[in-house]
């Protein structure tokens, strides 16, 4: 379904009130066909304002890794991703379930819901034992 | 309509670099402006249009011309990281040949080490970023630096290079913040922040102030010093956070470096000196690689052996860089000093011999703004 995207709460707002029910969603645009993310008003390719929310599969592969290191004290290390979805669209996150030095650029991972660094509802990815 | 040429500096200076206590970072700025006047042998009511940007306050052009005393025609508070200063270079450019302004004054200032200890900054984490609380901005160019090795190679020692020459040059620059010996194995033992990325990979957090005065060409020669000429500009802009950069090992240099050229009439080759922007040191292979320096993904293997080093075939950061000599919060003013003084011949130790030739590149945000200028002395005219 096309959503009006100049009425009501906006992408953002949209997007978020989706991933606090469970559902990760991206954009795909009804003209150019183009999948989007992050979440936008009018499809940054081709200019419509014809974006729909659409299910992705969820399926990921990290393009570039950073472990921060923090204190032990402070919660210690953790890593930041950026990860391209099958989709053709990327996105920043963190991969959970492995050790930082098992997260490697090219790794396979899959999308789930979990949370942020403040808690807050936040689609991160686990490894799916693949290499691209 | 071609900007070659057609305006020069005529006065610039330094204020405040390294540790300015007890100092506001308009303080700083406004004793950079009264020594670039001095320089110029301009007065400070012969100015009609500035140009700033500040680390916290974002009006500040305005607050510039309040404590300046001065009613300029036009104020120019254009914002896109520390790269803004080489676009006000152009916009002042511009007023000039248009005769719509007669004396620009170029400035910036910071006490962020005195007052803060880090890096003062207006802008928080994007949206999608926030909940993944990467570092700002050092995780966004540990991601780049990620990549760069990933898809060409690049090693750890090869990023440790750029620091070590940063260090050698800094050792000639009696203004340079640090000025100890620093080896490629110092760079890899030292402190891991945000991997692969170092705490010597990363630029200094210092106070420092720079500011420029801006003439067009005809008149430019009436002043004290040699006028150094503005030859090309040219921008580059394309994202605004990393995770929107379509590709990580390429910049917008590859487009604000071309243009720059292009406007100049020179390439890489005929450069004498080059001031990038070295915030860390992933940064200067890019830029050379985008810049045509070297080709794409050859960056690592072009910086070793001490190429930009002191005595290397190419002069890089011969102040030391944001690296080793100034860095304070946005670098951007202090390529264009450094190329100032060596298009002079007023760099003492460090000095370029026959530097016609300079590229001065500076970069915003996360990798997101590039802005490119040609600065050559009246040989090249």
């Amino acid at each position: 379904m096309t959503i009006n995207t100049f009425e009501g709460p906006g992408p953002d707002a949209q997007f978020a009130e989706m991933l606090a029910a469970g559902d990760f969603r991206i954009q795909r645009c009804g003209e150019c066909d183009a999948y989007v993310f992050h979440p936008r008003p009018i499809c940054p390719h081709c200019g419509a304002a014809a974006l729909a929310w659409v299910e992705p599969s969820g399926a990921g592969t990290v393009y570039a890794k950073t472990i921060v290191h923090r204190r032990p004290e402070k919660g210690g290390d953790y890593n930041v991703v950026l990860v391209d979805l099958a989709e053709g669209v990327r996105m920043m996150s963190r991969v959970d379930g492995v050790e930082p030095s098992g997260i490697t650029t090219g790794m396979a991972v899959q999308a789930s819901i979990g949370e942020g660094m403040n808690g807050e509802p936040a689609v991160i990815f686990t490894p799916t034992g693949g290499a691209q | 309509m071609s900007l070659r040429g057609k305006a020069a500096i005529v006065g610039a200076a330094l204020a405040g670099c390294g540790e300015a206590h007890g100092r506001t970072s308009m303080d700083i700025t406004i004793e950079a402006v009264h020594g670039a006047l001095a320089d110029a042998g301009v007065k400070l009511s012969e100015v009609d249009a500035i140009a700033t940007c500040q680390p916290l306050d974002l009006l500040s052009g305005l607050t510039l011309v309040q404590e300046l005393g001065i009613a300029p025609k036009f104020t120019m508070n254009n914002r896109m990281g520390g790269s803004s200063f080489l676009s006000h270079t152009m916009w002042a450019a511009m007023l000039l040949e248009t005769g719509l302004a007669e004396t620009v004054v170029i400035c910036y200032g910071s006490n962020q080490r005195t007052a803060s200890g880090k890096l003062m900054t207006a802008i928080g984490l994007p949206t999608y970023e926030a909940p993944y609380k990467p570092m700002f901005p050092l995780s966004s160019y540990a991601l780049a630096a990620d990549r760069h090795m990933h898809q060409f190679g690049t090693t750890r020692e090869q990023l440790a290079d750029v620091a070590v020459a940063a260090r050698g040059w800094a050792q000639k620059n009696p203004e340079a913040f640090v000025r100890d010996p620093l080896t490629r194995e110092d760079v890899i033992a030292s402190r891991l922040i945000s991997d692969p990325l170092r705490v010597r990979d990363c630029c200094l957090v210092t106070d420092g102030g720079a500011a420029l005065v801006m003439r067009r060409a005809e008149v430019a020669v009436d002043h004290p010093q040699p006028p150094v000429y503005f030859l090309g500009g040219g921008e580059g802009t394309t994202h605004r956070d990393i995770s929107e950069m379509a590709d990580l090992t390429v910049t917008g240099a590859a487009q604000s470096g071309a243009a720059a050229m292009a406007m100049a009439g020179v390439s890489a080759a005929d450069i004498d000196v080059v001031q990038l922007y070295d915030a860390f040191t992933i940064n200067v292979i890019l830029f050379l690689e985008d810049l045509g320096f070297c080709k794409k993904g050859e960056g690592g293997a072009f910086v070793q052996g001490g190429r930009i080093a002191p005595g290397g075939e190419l002069p890089v950061n011969t102040n030391g860089g944001g690296l080793s000599c100034v860095h304070p919060g946005m670098y951007g003013m202090f390529t264009l000093v450094e190329a100032v003084r060596q298009l002079r011949g007023q760099t003492g130790e460090r000095q370029i011999e026959g530097a016609e030739l300079a590229l001065c590149h500076g970069n915003g945000g996360v990798l997101s703004s590039q802005v490119t200028n040609i600065l050559g002395t009246s040989a090249t005219l």
